[in-house]
């Protein structure tokens, strides 16, 4: 499997869809999961193996056991000389070489991420020779290249994982270079696991692909830690709060919920508007919102870290995500865990497995306002929406959608039904 | 002999429009006129106007052989009047034939008679009334909205005075006994209840156009030979369903018309009669009271409420628009259009939608994306509603007060009317005396006790009411037009006295 983040280090939604979709596999016992990332931290859980590919030689070394033995984060010295014996071509012409004959990453999404993704390529090729496997998994159109190297070296069916597109970053305006690196990763792609019926439609229609080899794949939360079910709502008598989580910018839409926060706060001054996050439009908003005279009742708190992203939900009345465009959006999901109604743009991919939400055009600031006055106002809608909406959300668990993965593995490697009854009952239970 | 009770209900409900909350206060029109001419014209269409013409010419076919009953919301005879006269017209040929029977029911289809009973008598006399206006029949028996039922909403038809109730032919409430016989209510023997079969009636009504069931196509000899073959005993059927599934539900195309016209005279092969509600009732004793708890209807599978007041939403709904102290302002109040606004309100439609049950078949929502939104919506409204029945009187009156002096107003109408009279009368009888007076001036005196008798009738009734206006504050036109009427009259009962 290829993938660009996994936690601890979580840059966004992509390294938590990660941990999910290899903790699901790993549970059903006889899935084993090599994950290659550019810089793991060492930190991460063991039910994986992990292979650091900022560890890979790429040219021959002499190099001494003793000397790097201890030197590896990730895999280990041996897995070093069984990549070593597996060179393919001479890339002493590559910069930034180091002792090992390894390319360095900077990690995350530095300035030069095309030439990085370049190098992970040519360093999936090396492990491609030096790996057994039955199937390539690559996650994001970062590892798509690697990807396709790999199943050109090893002839293996490869699976292609599309959490997002250029398309819903840009709305509609790619940037090239991008299009043509995700069109080629799914040209090569005998699977293509879609995050939603939405991507699987814009993969359809914008990057023209067989339907028949798109599955739409949605996402799933794990349940809450113990430690973060124990926080205790802080709550004002007689105020709402109205919270907006994520970054601040273009594709999420926060000037549609700055619309209706207005159409709001023209009836009801009782309510407090929270948007949460970062990014590029935050000033134009704070600026926004000072024009309409709202500023007293709408909040800035920043981006938020682990726990503080919980106590936000907790917190709120009524949660919203008024994305123009988003592939899956885990976000409501999480604010349903917390007992928390949400209204969702239904350019989300995520209303398409959830009910127990309110779904309105992103566009339509007035249904937008007309459903926050209304969780607001009336208990009746906002209890139903909360209670209803954690049942909802304890059924869509990593491990459900790691069986649907598995059968699709199943389906590319030609081999027979996942039939592990044990297993099967114990996850239709949850 | 085997006897069907057919009976159609025609109902539509007035749709509501999209209403922002932002609009509460400002925008006190609640409807879609555009939904509304819509619907109706394509239900009268399709399914209302082939429909009733397939029957009429039934009639004239068949003789008298052919009986039906119809029950009408009011909201929807309003609709009709508006958008679809022609089909009153044909209800009206129809009600001519002396074949068809009308029926009572409450006037706004809505859920009365488990919110406020005041209101549901109210409502259903104001139905009745309006049939009897049109059609010329006094409904003699009743039908709630969706075939609601329980042991006390059929107490209260029977105090109404009705004789015979359609109910929900459901397991749950009947157990081993047979839909096909005459039961009577388990808290008030007068009120006779005729149960729907509702295999029969959804094999035509739910399964007619089905191609997936086993039955398909359903032919009349068929459905007639599973009524023919009941048990021996079993002797009333009651088919009840929308008029909507001929024609709409199930499609013109599906030849459900034809199905329909070929019933009477293979019945009458079949040994297997028509009746209308009065009649199987005249013909039918009950046989034993039937004990129902908790409300039944006719909708969904489970037969109960739940598809109304199933979760939160619709109860808090259901229990801001019953609030005690709004029905009585509002059954207190004579304002026109805050007293149609909460007829169309009522629907039991603007509960249906929204309901989370998932019944199989697809939620059919009106113009809502979902049951949050009819929810939203359908709140929004009320609020506006409910704010508007408030200004209506001041908080602090109470609700009984209200009352008392609206039946005071009420009771010196009446009393100014019978004074009206008097006057009138000892007018014409002072004329007259004039008259003999000129003629014979003896016989003059022998009258006068005569014409001072009513006088002291009157004195005390004209005293009484005004005793009783003096602490209300309410009311004062109607006092000093009582005091005004009470000045006319003295000069009348002074010139008797010359």
């Amino acid at each position: 499997m290829f993938g660009w983040e996994f936690p601890p280090k979580i840059y966004g939604g992509l390294a938590v869809a990660s941990y999910g979709i290899t903790k699901g596999l790993s549970l059903q016992g006889d899935v084993d999961t090599t994950f290659c990332m550019p810089k793991p931290t060492g930190q991460e859980e063991n039910f994986l193996k992990i292979v650091n590919m900022s560890q890979v030689p790429v040219v021959w070394r002499d190099v001494w056991y003793d000397n790097i033995k201890d030197r590896f984060i990730g895999h280990t010295a041996e897995d070093y000389y069984r990549f070593r014996d597996h060179l393919y071509a001479d890339f002493n012409y590559l910069q930034g070489l180091d002792d090992m004959g390894c390319i360095g990453f900077a990690g995350g999404y530095p300035g030069n991420l095309h030439e990085e993704i370049n190098n992970f390529s040519i360093i999936a090729g090396v492990l491609a020779r030096s790996e057994q496997f039955d199937l390539i998994h690559a996650h994001d159109w970062l590892t798509y290249p690697a990807g396709v190297h790999a199943k050109m070296v090893s002839g293996k069916p490869l699976c292609i994982h599309v959490h997002a597109t250029d398309f819903d970053r840009s709305r509609g305006k790619v940037n090239p270079t991008v299009y043509s690196i995700e069109k080629n990763g799914m040209d090569h792609a005998d699977c293509i696991m879609c995050v939603s019926e939405l991507t699987r439609q814009t993969v359809i229609n914008q990057y023209h692909q067989d339907p028949r080899k798109c599955v739409a794949m949605h996402n799933a939360v794990y349940p809450l830690d113990e430690e973060i079910q124990a926080i205790v709502p802080n709550k004002k008598k007689g105020e709402k709060v109205v919270t907006y989580l994520g970054r601040i910018t273009m594709q999420k839409g926060p000037e549609y919920f700055l619309e209706a926060a207005k159409r709001v706060l023209e009836r009801s001054r009782n309510i407090r508007f929270c948007f949460a996050g970062s990014g590029d439009m935050m000033n134009a908003m704070i600026e926004l919102a000072a024009s309409y005279g709202i500023a007293d009742r709408c909040h800035f708190p920043g981006f938020q870290r682990g726990k503080q992203v919980y106590e936000c939900y907790k917190n709120s009345d009524v949660f919203v995500m008024p994305s123009v465009s988003e592939p899956f959006g885990i976000a409501p999901l999480e604010a349903m865990q917390c007992g928390c109604p949400s209204i969702i743009s239904k350019q989300s991919g995520c209303g398409e497995i959830l009910r127990n939400v309110i779904k309105v055009d992103y566009w339509d600031i007035d249904a937008m306002a007309d459903a926050i006055y209304s969780i607001c106002q009336y208990d009746a809608l906002h209890d139903y929406l909360a209670e209803e909406g954690i049942k909802e959300v304890d059924q869509i668990t990593w491990e459900k959608v790691g069986l649907r993965i598995r059968e699709c593995y199943n389906q590319l490697t030609g081999r027979g039904w996942f039939d592990n009854e044990e297993y099967l009952n114990a996850v239709r239970n949850i | 002999m085997k006897t069907i009770c057919l009976y159609f209900e025609i109902h539509q409900p007035i749709h509501l429009k999209r209403y922002r909350f932002f609009d509460i206060g400002t925008d006190h029109y609640y409807y879609d006129d555009y939904e509304n001419e819509r619907i109706i014209t394509e239900l009268a269409e399709k399914s209302y106007k082939p429909a009733m013409k397939t029957m009429l010419d039934m009639i004239k076919e068949n003789g008298k052989a052919f009986k039906v009953a119809f029950s009408i919301s009011g909201v929807s005879l309003e609709l009709i009047e508006q958008y679809a006269p022609e089909v009153l017209e044909l209800l009206g040929q129809l009600a001519a034939t002396g074949c068809v029977e009308f029926l009572a029911e409450p006037y706004s289809h809505g859920l009365s008679s488990l919110g406020n009973t005041d209101n549901f008598v109210s409502e259903t006399k104001r139905q009745a009334k309006k049939i009897k206006q049109m059609f010329g029949q006094s409904p003699k028996v009743f039908r709630n909205s969706s075939l609601l039922y329980n042991d006390e909403i059929g107490a209260t038809v029977a105090d109404m005075g009705f004789k015979g109730m359609m109910v929900e032919g459901a397991k749950h409430i009947l157990g081993w006994k047979s839909p096909h016989y005459i039961y009577s209510c388990a808290q008030d023997s007068r009120l006779s209840l005729i149960l729907r079969d509702y295999k029969l009636s959804d094999d035509i009504g739910l399964r007619f156009n089905d191609a997936s069931w086993s039955e398909y196509p359903l032919m009349a000899d068929k459905w007639l030979s599973w009524v023919a073959g009941l048990p021996e005993g079993e002797n009333v059927v009651g088919i009840m369903m929308e008029l909507a599934a001929l024609g709409f539900y199930q499609p013109l195309g599906s030849h459900i018309l034809d199905f329909l016209r070929a019933l009477p005279k293979l019945a009458k092969e079949m040994g297997v009669q028509f009746a209308t509600p009065s009649e199987v009732l005249a013909k039918n004793k009950p046989v034993s009271p039937l004990e129902v708890i908790y409300p039944v209807s006719w909708n969904d599978e489970e037969r109960d409420t739940s598809s109304m007041l199933g979760n939160g939403m619709q109860r808090e709904a259901f229990n801001k628009l019953y609030d005690e102290n709004i029905v009585g302002r509002i059954l207190a109040c004579r304002d026109r259009r805050i007293q149609q606004d909460w007829d169309r309100l009522q629907a039991t439609e603007n509960f249906r939608f929204m309901t989370t049950k998932n019944n199989g078949m697809g939620n059919y929502r009106g113009i809502y994306d979902s049951e949050y939104d009819a929810f939203t919506n359908y709140m929004n409204i009320l609020g506006d509603f409910l704010k508007r029945v408030k200004d209506l009187f001041p908080d602090s009156v109470e609700n009984d007060e209200l009352n008392s002096l609206y039946t005071q107003i009420a009771n010196m109408g009446e009393e100014i009317n019978i004074k009206d009279n008097e006057i009138s009368r000892l007018r014409a009888r002072l004329k007259k005396l004039g008259s003999t007076e000129e003629e014979e001036a003896p016989a003059a005196p022998v009258e006068e006790p005569k014409a001072e008798a009513p006088k002291k009738k009157a004195e005390p009734k004209k005293k009484a009411p005004a005793k009783k206006a003096e602490p209300k504050q309410e009311a004062p036109a109607k006092k000093t037009s009582v005091a005004k009427k009470a000045d006319d009259k003295k000069p009348a009962t002074k010139t008797a006295k010359k």
